[in-house]
């Protein structure tokens, strides 16, 4: 709370109007929602299937599987950007291949920016959702197959709805975890305002030269994020 | 243990043999900051910041520093100069600064944060880094314009960015970067991985990558060059040990230095 209120203090209250309409602040805050968004539903797609798999199903070497979910938690960002340019930059494994065959490379595009910030918050909706799966009782899902119902829709009328509130948390820590990613963006995608430069990106750029333009910029984003996480309702979340 | 004892003994000797040997070897070192030091009692440890493109040749200087002033231990951290800057100016306890631009330089002096007046020691310019090979056979900085050609410079906040703004404003070349980094170093090392087809750094790093890319050089270069300057912060926590560095710094054997690593003389 402290550091919060340190920012909230020292903030320029008398320039902040004018600084708020700078273009490259708006063109940051934009850049920073829609990619923490997009990478968000890209962690859904690909993480509620994987959290399925590690929490329903037996398979040798599962338990190395769940490591290796976890490890973008304790790798430092940075490291995990090198470790995509490796994979996914030009002369990487996969993006030499890419940049051959359809000459679209990640590195520098603001699909870029969604593969860096959806790598470091993976674990966090792996982890809340296999928790739910392991707490919601399989009986129901048995229930539903003696009753007819095929694997898929007992998956969407049965467990879904039991693991909802998991699934939405999960959710809400995976969208902050990637809007405050800073590190891998940096060295995955670079920073480019407008295509590249997010809002963490911004304010470090911003404290190079101007320490009232980065305090600005990080009290936007503070109010923005406070904002979003508290207009979620808690009956979403599961808390009753 | 005897054996043990006598080698600690002989260790104990070959040090103070070759630190000796050290400074007789340069009477000119020697003779500038060998006595002077000795005389004003300077001990302890030394904490330098230093703009990123000093790395290797500061590292090598602070070696040599140790080596004259044994009871003087260096410190360096090197990064983006405007950074550093920013850092001094939020109190960070050092003792020398040493900045790639005039400009970095006058935020600490502005903030009251120099112990003195700045001193000019060298000056950097900047090249065209290329991967090996120049396999895009870039020549020149309209060529970095050029279609399908990604480039890498550094963000203008940081000098080398600066610098680079002022290269291209003079050749009036149009180049879009596919990314603005944070200090000279980020830039080249997107170079030596391969991401980008140039970036626009200074001759000394390209020099100390020799290994990974290619300087190519380019006349417009002439007109954006960076005077370094260096000072010693007025709450430095060793003044004796700041006014050594700053000395050895200024001295040929010092200088011989940092020319090797490409820098010109201020």
């Amino acid at each position: 709370m402290l550091p919060l209120a340190g920012l909230l203090i020292r903030a320029p209250w008398t320039s902040l109007p004018q600084r708020l309409t700078e273009p490259g602040v708006l063109a940051a805050l934009r850049l920073s929602l829609l990619t923490a968004s997009l990478a968000t539903v890209a962690c859904l797609l690909l993480g509620v299937p994987l959290a399925w798999v590690l929490a329903r199903t037996r398979f040798p070497g599962r338990r190395l599987v769940r490591a290796l979910v976890t490890v973008p938690l304790v790798l430092p960002p940075v490291v995990g950007g090198v470790a995509l340019l490796l994979v996914f930059g030009r002369r990487g494994l996969v993006g030499g291949w890419l940049d051959a065959t359809f000459g679209f490379s990640l590195p520098f595009s603001t699909a870029g920016v969604v593969v860096a910030e959806a790598f470091v918050a993976m674990p966090f909706l792996v982890i809340s959702v296999e928790g739910a799966l392991r707490g919601a009782d399989a009986r129901f899902e048995e229930a539903a197959a003696t009753l007819g119902a095929s694997r898929w829709t007992a998956f969407r009328r049965v467990t879904l709805p039991l693991i909802g509130p998991g699934v939405a948390a999960g959710a809400v820590l995976c969208w902050a975890r990637a809007l405050g990613e800073f590190g891998a963006t940096i060295t995955f995608a670079g920073n480019f305002p407008g295509r590249t430069q997010t809002m963490p990106l911004a304010v470090y750029l911003a404290l190079e030269q101007d320490l009232d333009a980065a305090i600005v910029l990080s009290l936007v984003l503070l109010v923005v994020s406070v904002a979003i996480l508290a207009g979620l309702r808690d009956r979403w979340l599961g808390v009753s | 243990m005897r054996a043990r004892r006598w080698a600690a003994v002989a260790v104990a000797g070959l040090l103070a043999t070759a630190g000796c040997a050290a400074a007789d070897e340069d009477p000119a070192a020697a003779g500038a900051s060998g006595p002077a030091a000795a005389g004003s009692g300077a001990t302890g440890p030394v904490t330098v910041l230093a703009a990123a493109s000093l790395t290797e040749s500061f590292t090598a200087i602070g070696t040599k520093f140790e080596q004259l002033h044994p009871a003087l231990e260096v410190t360096f951290s090197f990064g983006g100069s405007s950074g550093l800057a920013q850092q001094i100016g939020s109190g960070a306890p050092a003792d020398v600064f040493a900045a790639a631009s005039p400009a970095t330089m006058k935020t600490v002096t502005d903030a009251g944060a120099a112990g003195g007046t700045p001193v000019t020691f060298v000056r950097n310019q900047l090249v065209i880094a290329v991967p090996k090979g120049n396999p895009k056979r870039l020549t020149s900085l309209s060529a970095l314009a050029g279609p399908g050609v990604k480039v890498a410079l550094c963000a203008p906040q940081v000098p080398c960015g600066a610098a680079a703004q002022n290269a291209l404003a003079g050749a009036g070349a149009q180049v879009t970067p596919v990314t603005l980094e944070q200090d000279v170093k980020a830039a080249l090392a997107k170079v030596k991985l391969g991401e980008v087809d140039a970036a626009l750094v200074y001759r000394t790093d390209a020099r100390a990558a020799a290994a990974d890319v290619d300087g190519v050089e380019f006349p417009e270069s002439a007109g954006a060059i960076n005077d370094y300057p260096i000072v010693a912060l007025r709450d430095a926590p060793n003044p004796a040990g700041a006014a050594a560095f700053l000395s050895f710094v200024q001295t040929p054997e010092a200088q011989q230095i940092l020319t090797d690593a490409g820098f010109q003389r201020p």
